[in-house]
């Protein structure tokens, strides 16, 4: 009888060649542990290249993801359990798993050949290299082909159910049912009743293999982590982000337009809206991505919220038209997931270095909001308030997101929609001057201006880039009416500030001389890191940031009330040298430049070393 | 999967129309004027706003959109809803407008250096896409705005200020490259003539789908008589759906099509009148159009066809973008699609 043994987290990652369905098993996985109310994190990670040469290191596709029955924030810095499909995939995760760890491999693929394609020039399973770990290593691929010998698939299709007989097998190590990805497989497929039935026998086979095998003496449960009653879903950051302009679209009342351009990796942005149009979206891919944020400018100024979603390299392209919709007055939002830069740099990595070009990328003076969502999840709410800001305030408002919290998955809490906060466009329909006179530049007392739609009778008025002279909106070369114009325009940015809360820190002892302070997807890692440093009975407080312009009211107070600030980030140092201009304190830049998340581990003995080094003052 | 595709209508279907007739005055804004006195803009501005009463739309439904250059201020000079954008990207913002409402009639005023030059991109894709619109392009085969450099459609070895040598690039011959781009609606007209003028752009503007109507228009200060060498000739070649294609004094010139299908102009006594082609812009082949466009003498102007290429019917963009999309009879409709839309099909309970 196999023992159970109940753990509070594990970290498990699967891998394999670009074309073994690594990100499916992951996926699915994580679907299965979710219906069973785990909280979990996901972080996929594959090569820039479609289809890498099969076999290479170079073409290993794999997916982590962390489950735990505790609030969790990050996929975690180590897997506990590696999935290896093919040599590749074990040459390129091993050096990740810690001593003790499980490997799992799938024997079938471990040829003289493919082993020498990968520079093992002795097979790893036969000497004692993975001594140090839990190996189980069974041929999957054999063992999937005999189970599905009966649907008389070709030789290849039918080795490629070898992923299902994997997930099968993980399912029943970690104790859950596999009936969520039956009924899944049996609409994916159910056109192809042949690799329905063949891909459903094979993760039975894999799971009774677990049953009945006696391969594994221990098998785990993890218990359901505690959360908000309600209804809930797996969302991924670019989907959280798409269905967050379909949300305050639909509470703004207004239709969403988007125009995008392909771009890893926001294109799923584009992917999720262009299947949204059975609520009502339109969506446009344009031949660049000046057309697709310039479509967007125009189907803002014909009444709808228009929006965009790009990353770096496209929001760089955007720039001009960004100047246009901050002197148009008009909505606008713009999703940018960050990727590697510069230029194409690493773009199926994770970055947090577009924060220079959203605070500051335009000519003139352009002031823009800039809202950074700090998970998969958050996406949503994040990209939400943009929405409600670029409408009610007629700004381009920047959603800053990254790679890792676009393709990264966690559990999400679906809203009702009269939940979320009310969005008042206020769009004019009569003249707001005496005498029929429209002024579409005359501001409300937030400073947004009277909003006009085309189709409006006696509010016709022509707006464009050049400069426009105060309430009337008619083109002026007036001195001193653009700087009146530039000082409104600034004013009514900064007076955004009354939409954000002022910052809350997080320091329960009271005690802590040194704050940290994140903004974006680094709140996982830095949450996870603080809480390794509270563990070792050190006093660290921190604080999060979501608004990056305009920064919250109390936010210089807060800076100047610790000893030492430290500023972890995804680059070298963008919101330290923000916080050093805005409020002239010595902030501390942290930055690590390596394409994927901060590791918690590193990051929490780096902050140790600073609060002893501080303690010893 | 085939879609079901809308049939193409009237370029204006779906706009209302007024319910008193307007006067070209009703389409004439307050602001004042500011071209050069004697520039061309100013009869394609009196044309254009000449059209508007006999379209019988609504000044609240026409958007007119501009790029960047002396042309494109011609928004500000009509009163209708309009925006003045960014140099070259008139066209991708009028898509968004189009797309996004069927009630409106837009049109996009451009230049060669705004269209042809920083903009190419978009016009061809909305040529392409055959998205409802009418695009005024003002070739005055030079760079005004910014004080007289030589344009995409220069001819080669035009000396200007940043081509004290002569120019070396070659002209882009805007028919061709809009034909190319399968443009439904392909003209050219002139500044000069009025008739003609209003004639080509009121077909434009009832065309549905991607109108683009090319504007010989005289600089009077950068390129003054651009155009007389075409205007001196008797090269050019008026086109109309139907009728032979002679020109020149008394229709003495006519053009007729060789054995290996090139075309040929040549005097109507030497080839025959029974051998002059007769004009076809509704065909469904091309190919007439583009060998008509040829015949135009990019670099001399001794020879230019003008008139309506080609108008035909193809399925609309912003049509077809619309009609996959679920309408809702109401807004609650719509906030439950929209709930569905979140909430997906793989979800659990807590």
């Amino acid at each position: 009888m196999t023992q159970v043994n109940t753990i509070d987290h594990v970290v498990i990652r699967f891998s394999g060649d670009s074309g073994d369905g690594m990100q499916l098993t992951g996926d699915r996985f994580t679907q299965d542990n979710a219906v069973a109310g785990n909280d979990f994190v996901t972080l996929p990670d594959y090569p820039a290249e479609i289809r890498a040469p099969a076999g290479t290191v170079a073409g290993v596709s794999s997916f982590q993801l962390h489950l735990a029955d505790y609030d969790i924030h990050t996929p975690g810095d180590h897997p506990d359990v590696l999935v290896a499909m093919n040599p590749a995939a074990l040459k390129a995760n091993l050096a990740d798993l810690p001593v003790g760890g499980i490997v799992i491999v799938d024997t079938a693929d471990f040829t003289p050949r493919a082993l020498s394609k990968v520079g093992y020039a002795e097979n790893p399973l036969e000497d004692d290299r993975l001594a140090q770990y839990q190996v189980h290593a069974f041929d999957l691929t054999a063992a999937a082909t005999a189970a599905v010998e009966p649907y008389g698939l070709s030789r290849k299709d039918a080795s490629r159910t070898k992923n299902m007989y994997a997930l099968g097998l993980v399912d029943w190590l970690y104790s859950r049912s596999i009936d969520q990805t039956v009924t899944f497989l049996t609409t994916k497929f159910a056109k192809k009743p042949a690799i329905r039935d063949a891909n459903i026998a094979a993760l039975k086979a894999g799971y009774n293999f677990g049953e009945t095998s006696e391969a594994f003496a221990v098998r785990y449960e993890i218990a359901a982590a505690p959360a908000k009653a309600g209804t809930y879903r797996q969302i991924t950051g670019n989907r959280a982000a798409a269905y967050g302009l379909v949300a305050g679209a639909a509470r703004a009342g207004l239709p969403l337009y988007l125009g995008a351009y392909p771009i890893t990796p926001a294109s799923e942005v584009l992917h999720y809206l262009s299947d949204a149009k059975r609520a009502g979206v339109m969506t446009y891919q344009a031949e660049d991505e000046i057309a697709a944020v310039g479509a967007a400018v125009g189907a803002s100024f014909a009444g709808c919220l228009g929006a965009t979603s790009t990353s770096g390299p496209g929001l760089a392209l955007k720039a001009e038209m960004l100047g246009l919709a901050v002197i148009a007055e008009l909505p606008l939002v713009v999703i940018d997931v960050q990727r590697g830069g510069p230029s194409t740099g690493l773009p199926t990595k994770t970055e947090q270095s577009d924060l220079f070009i959203a605070l500051f990328g335009r000519h003139g003076e352009a002031p823009m909001p800039v809202i950074a969502a700090q998970s998969p999840a958050d996406c949503f709410a994040a990209t939400f308030e943009a929405c409600k800001i670029a409408v009610e305030y007629r700004t381009p408002v920047l959603v800053l997101t990254d790679g890792y919290l676009g393709n990264g998955a966690e559990p999400w809490r679906v809203p009702e929609l009269d939940e979320l906060a009310e969005i008042e466009p206020n769009i004019i329909t009569e003249p707001n001057q005496p005498d029929g006179v429209y002024w579409p530049y005359a501001r409300d007392e937030k400073g947004a201006r009277a909003w006009a739609i085309p189709g409006t009778p006696g509010l016709t008025h022509r707006i464009g880039g050049l400069e426009k002279a105060a309430n009337t909106g008619a083109v002026s070369y007036d001195n001193d009416n653009h700087e009146v114009m530039v000082r409104a325009r600034a004013a009514k940015i900064d007076g955004i500030v009354r939409e954000v809360p002022d910052v809350v820190v997080d320091d329960p002892s009271g005690a802590a001389k040194v704050l940290v302070v994140g903004w974006g997807s680094t709140f996982g890692p830095i949450q996870a890191a603080v809480r390794l440093v509270r563990q070792s009975d050190r006093d660290l407080a921190t604080i999060h940031l979501r608004y990056l312009n305009p920064l919250p009211a109390n936010l210089g107070e807060v800076l100047a009330s610790y000893d030492r600030v430290v500023v972890p980030e995804m680059n070298l140092g963008q919101l330290a040298m923000w916080l050093r201009a805005k409020y002239l304190i010595n902030v501390e830049s942290y930055s690590r430049v390596r394409g994927l998340p901060l590791r918690q581990s590193e990051l929490a003995d780096d902050l140790n070393a600073i609060i002893d080094e501080e303690a010893a003052k | 999967m085939t879609a079901t595709i809308p049939t193409a209508k009237s370029g204006l279907a779906g706009v209302p129309l007024a319910l008193s007739p307007l006067t070209r005055k009703d389409f004439t804004s307050p602001a004042e004027v500011r071209w050069c006195p004697g520039c061309g803009d100013y009869p394609v501005l009196a044309a254009f706003q000449g059209i508007l009463p006999d379209l019988g739309i609504r000044n609240e439904n026409l958007v007119v959109v501009s790029g960047i250059g002396c042309s494109s201020r011609f928004p500000y000079y009509v009163e209708s809803y309009g925006m003045h954008t960014l140099h070259g990207r008139a066209p991708a913002i009028a898509s968004g407008v189009a797309m996004s409402r069927p009630d409106l009639a837009v049109f996009v005023v451009t230049g060669d250096g705004d269209a042809l030059s920083i903009g190419g991109n978009h016009l061809i894709h909305a040529l392409r896409r055959n998205i409802n619109m009418t695009i005024l392009l003002f070739n005055n085969r030079i760079y005004g705005l910014t004080k007289g450099q030589y344009s995409p459609t220069s001819e080669q070895g035009k000396v200007t200020k940043s081509s004290p040598q002569g120019s070396v690039d070659h002209p882009f011959n805007p028919v061709s490259l809009a034909l190319g781009a399968e443009g439904t609606f392909v003209a050219r007209t002139l500044d000069s003539n009025r008739a003609h003028l209003t004639e080509v752009l009121k077909a434009a503007a009832n065309h549905r789908g991607t109108s683009l109507v090319e504007i010989y228009q005289n600089c009077v200060i950068f390129n003054d008589g651009a155009f007389d060498p075409l205007k001196a000739s008797d090269g050019m070649i008026k086109l109309v759906h139907g009728e032979p294609i002679i020109f020149g004094a008394d229709g003495s010139m006519g053009v007729t099509r060789l054995a290996d299908g090139t075309l040929k102009v040549a005097p109507v006594a030497e080839i025959g009148a029974e051998n002059v082609i007769v004009h076809d812009a509704h065909g469904d082949d091309p190919q007439l159009a583009f060998a008509l466009a040829q015949l135009t003498d990019s670099n001399n102007l001794g020879m230019a066809p003008i008139g309506i290429f080609r108008d035909v019917d193809r399925p609309v963009y912003d049509d077809m973008a619309r009609a996959q999309i679920t309408t809702f009879a109401d807004e609650s409709a719509k906030l439950k699609a929209v709930s569905d839309l979140l909430k997906g099909r793989d979800t659990w309970e807590l």
